[in-house]
């Protein structure tokens, strides 16, 4: 049995070493799993690279919401203004998904420049709207007050 | 009058907790303190927090819309149930609550404790006053509930229809129990390191705390998770949206403190390092409070984002975590040495498992915060999603549940046993279990097959602590254990079953066509409009068949006016092999409907095992506070 201020020490130790490891870890992880969040006009950029997990954000163009044949498959348009990216999703549509308004898309861009989209969110209530979302809306208001 | 009978209760407890933190922590005015005197401010501290809450409760049910909160968060026409539960379904109403279970808990603490030295219990009345006063300050000025609204409308603008749901109603309750049950063992942390009485004693008045608000956090997470199972229409039990990671990072926090205030007062060992994670757990509360309320991260479940309230958190967060951790600092080098131990030994695994479940939290709390970290340096908008969170915590958590093979086995101290042998039984069933997923399976993650293994062999590694004793004369605090461990196997098999074999059939589908899913046939026999109470609905009519059992399940969408949102209500139906779950979705031109089906084999397993872990909690606080009462008594004749 160690003495009492070899066990503190060795304790001590293995806690940093645990710190250590978690940050390695994490780092590791984050390294190729973060997705990062683009808007229309950074795609249009060149920022995306193909087949790679990112989430698109912005507002669902108007009359572009189009139903496939098999009757779950949608494709639509997503804008911040300048700029607008297809996508094609296949499922149920979010409750509050309707044209011209915000969503934000889980999924990846294919070579051809579609987005593939694993999954939608759409904005949740009244009140809520993601902060990554506040520029566009900011953007379509004064689309609004210029109209 | 009601409510400004609120605020001014509100102030009063404010002006108390401001008296008590004078009382117990300015040395001149605590020597002359009595006892009594500060029990007694803590409890009318407690008392009149209650009367804010009771008024804040009260203008609800009466749907008093001259108050701005009321008039932006209910409606006359809900039912009542929901205008009770809308008090808290909202920021400021969130935060009352909040306070209020905080100065109910200190009063608890002044009025039962009884196993601490009085220094010491004034020492921590006095930081749990100060926790309270800050959220005080952050209602009274930052985001009073008792605003009036001039002129008041006619009618409120209603509770978002998500949140109009028995199980979300008394979800947050359950989980801020937890969060502030913490509190009391922050409070008795910094109560003990200012007085430097570190010891068994302080385990002992934590533990009941610790144990409890650690049962009503799994109980919350469990409940979530099954909420937004049912209700968000995903089909998925664990999303790793911020808002659940902020209820699970002081979970994991709990459980590793659970684990070593046992340690220290069995033992007197692990002095230091179960003060930090007392301090560690309820800074994991207050950053979940900072993510949740200040809507700074992308979350489904985040509210407005208002920058001043954030911003008030962050600088609470950062004046108490900041203040716990630098007396930590100062103070820990005085804390006596521990006893000592082996690394072969019950404290040397559950070491290990503080140490599992730390570093699990700490890539949680990583990958939680570096959206916010990322944005802030580079200016790069990420999000960090299960692909991450799956690939870091979930071969930790099997780690975890491996060491649950040994660790109850073991002896205190040290242990001379081959460590092989006394885990033989658990790693043959695991290892059989690996090898019967492999000729039944060819195809499956290794994620899922490791994990049904190491449920398997957690079956018998659990209910080990049982052999050779007595059942009847087994204290329950071991009964405790051995359910609680057992739910850990229940749960991760869940998980399990429901990755690797999850079956998912998307169509759109006529009324009177079939479409199969996993082993049962389901058609769509109709679909009719209904007429709820404040909602209009579409709701379809399944049959489903599977050899000769049938069933009908109704899945509907709903439409509410106010304010105007529609909402899927799911329909599960539940057999003994699996769920059956199922959502209607949107109908076409063609006249076809939309239907997402699923066939979740042993999902409910997930639920069950998080009840289970709960009830484990229960029969370990019961059976210790249970034997304390027993004694006292014995002794008291």
């Amino acid at each position: 049995m160690a003495a009492p201020k070899q066990q503190r020490l060795a304790l001590t130790l293995a806690a940093v070493v645990a710190l250590i490891g978690a940050a390695l870890l994490a780092m590791w992880g984050l390294r190729d799993r973060a997705a990062y969040f683009y808007v229309p006009a950074d795609i249009a950029a060149g920022k995306a690279v193909p087949n790679k997990a990112m989430r698109l954000g912005g507002m669902v163009q108007k009359g572009s919401l189009r139903r496939a044949a098999d009757g779950v498959t949608v494709n639509f348009r997503v804008t911040d203004g300048p700029a607008s990216v297809p996508v094609t999703f296949r499922g149920i549509l979010p409750d509050l998904f309707r044209e011209g308004s915000g969503v934000v898309a889980e999924g990846q861009m294919t070579a051809a420049g579609v987005f593939i989209a694993s999954n939608i969110l759409a904005k949740h209530d009244e009140r809520y709207m993601p902060p990554q979302m506040g520029n566009i809306a900011a953007e379509k208001q004064t689309r609004k007050t210029v109209e | 009058m009601i409510a400004e009978f609120g605020l001014a209760a509100l102030w009063l407890a404010a002006a108390l907790s401001l008296l008590q933190l004078l009382l117990t922590l300015v040395p001149a005015l605590r020597d002359q303190a009595e006892p009594r005197t500060v029990a007694s401010i803590a409890v009318g501290q407690g008392l009149f927090t209650l009367a804010a809450f009771g008024a804040l409760i009260a203008v609800f049910l009466r749907t008093d819309t001259s108050v701005l909160l009321v008039a932006e968060n209910s409606h006359s026409a809900k039912p009542w149930i929901y205008k009770f539960a809308g008090a808290w379904g909202n920021h400021e109403g969130s935060m009352l609550m909040w306070v209020t279970i905080l100065t109910v808990a200190g009063a608890a603490v002044a009025l039962l404790e009884r196993r601490l030295p009085r220094d010491t219990l004034n020492a921590a009345l006095g930081s749990q006053a100060a926790l309270a006063l800050g959220f005080f300050a952050f209602l009274l000025f930052a985001s009073n509930p008792f605003a009036r609204l001039y002129p008041a409308p006619p009618d409120g603008q209603g509770l978002n229809p998500l949140l109009q749901d028995p199980g979300l109603a008394f979800h947050p309750p359950t989980l801020y129990l937890g969060y502030v049950g913490l509190s009391v063992a922050f409070s008795l942390a910094v109560g003990a390191l200012l007085t430097r009485e570190v010891g068994p004693a302080l385990a002992r008045a934590m533990r009941p705390w610790v144990l409890g608000a650690w049962v009503l956090l799994t109980l919350g997470i469990t409940a979530g998770s099954y909420w937004a199972y049912y209700e968000l229409g995903w089909g998925g039990f664990w999303f790793w949206d911020p808002v659940e990671n902020a209820s699970l990072m002081p979970w994991l926090a709990a459980t590793a403190l659970l684990h070593s205030v046992n340690v220290l007062s069995a033992r007197g060992g692990l002095r230091a390092w179960t003060i930090m994670l007392a301090l560690i757990a309820f800074s994991m509360s207050m950053v979940g409070t900072f993510l949740v309320r200040s809507g700074i991260l992308t979350s489904v479940h985040s509210f407005a984002v208002d920058p001043r309230r954030g911003t008030f958190i962050l600088a609470l967060l950062a004046l108490y975590v900041g203040g716990a951790l630098s007396l930590f600092a100062a103070r820990i080098g005085t804390v006596r040495e521990g006893a000592r131990f082996d690394v072969v030994s019950r404290e040397g695994a559950l070491v290990m498992n503080n140490l599992l479940l730390a570093t699990i939290l700490g890539t949680v709390f990583v990958g939680t915060l570096y959206p916010l970290m990322a944005e802030a340096a580079t200016g790069e908008k990420m999000s960090v999603g299960p692909p991450y969170f799956n690939a870091v915590a979930g071969p930790l958590t099997l780690l975890l549940g491996l060491l649950l093979f040994v660790g109850p086995l073991l002896n205190w101290r040290r242990d001379r046993r081959p460590l092989l042998r006394r885990a033989a039984l658990p790693l043959s069933v695991a290892l059989a279990a690996l090898l019967v997923s492999f000729i039944s399976v060819p195809a499956m993650s290794w994620l899922a097959r490791l994990g049904l293994a190491v449920a398997a062999g957690l079956v018998p590694a659990s209910l080990m602590p049982l052999v050779g004793r007595n059942l009847l004369r087994t204290p329950l605090a071991t009964w405790g254990m051995v359910v609680a461990h057992l739910g850990i196997a229940v749960a991760l098999a869940g998980m399990a079953f429901d990755t690797a074999f999850t079956k998912e059939t998307l169509a759109a589908v006529r009324v009177g066509e079939t479409r199969q899913v996993g082993p049962w046939a389901v058609r769509l026999a109709g679909v009719r409009p209904i007429a709820g109470k404040n909602f209009t609905a579409l709701e379809a009519r399944l049959e489903a068949f599977r050899g000769g059992s049938s069933l009908v399940l109704t899945p509907e969408s709903r439409f509410f006016t106010t304010p105007f949102t529609e909402t899927n209500e799911t329909a599960i139906r539940t057999r003994l092999d699996g769920q059956l779950y199922t959502v209607l979705g949107k109908t076409d031109e063609e006249g076809r409907w939309q239907l997402r089906l699923w066939w979740k084999p042993m999902v409910t397993l997930i639920w069950l095992g998080g009840a289970l872990i709960a009830f484990g909690g229960i029969l370990a606080l019961l059976g210790r506070e249970w034997r304390s009462w027993w004694r006292k008594r014995r002794t008291a004749w």
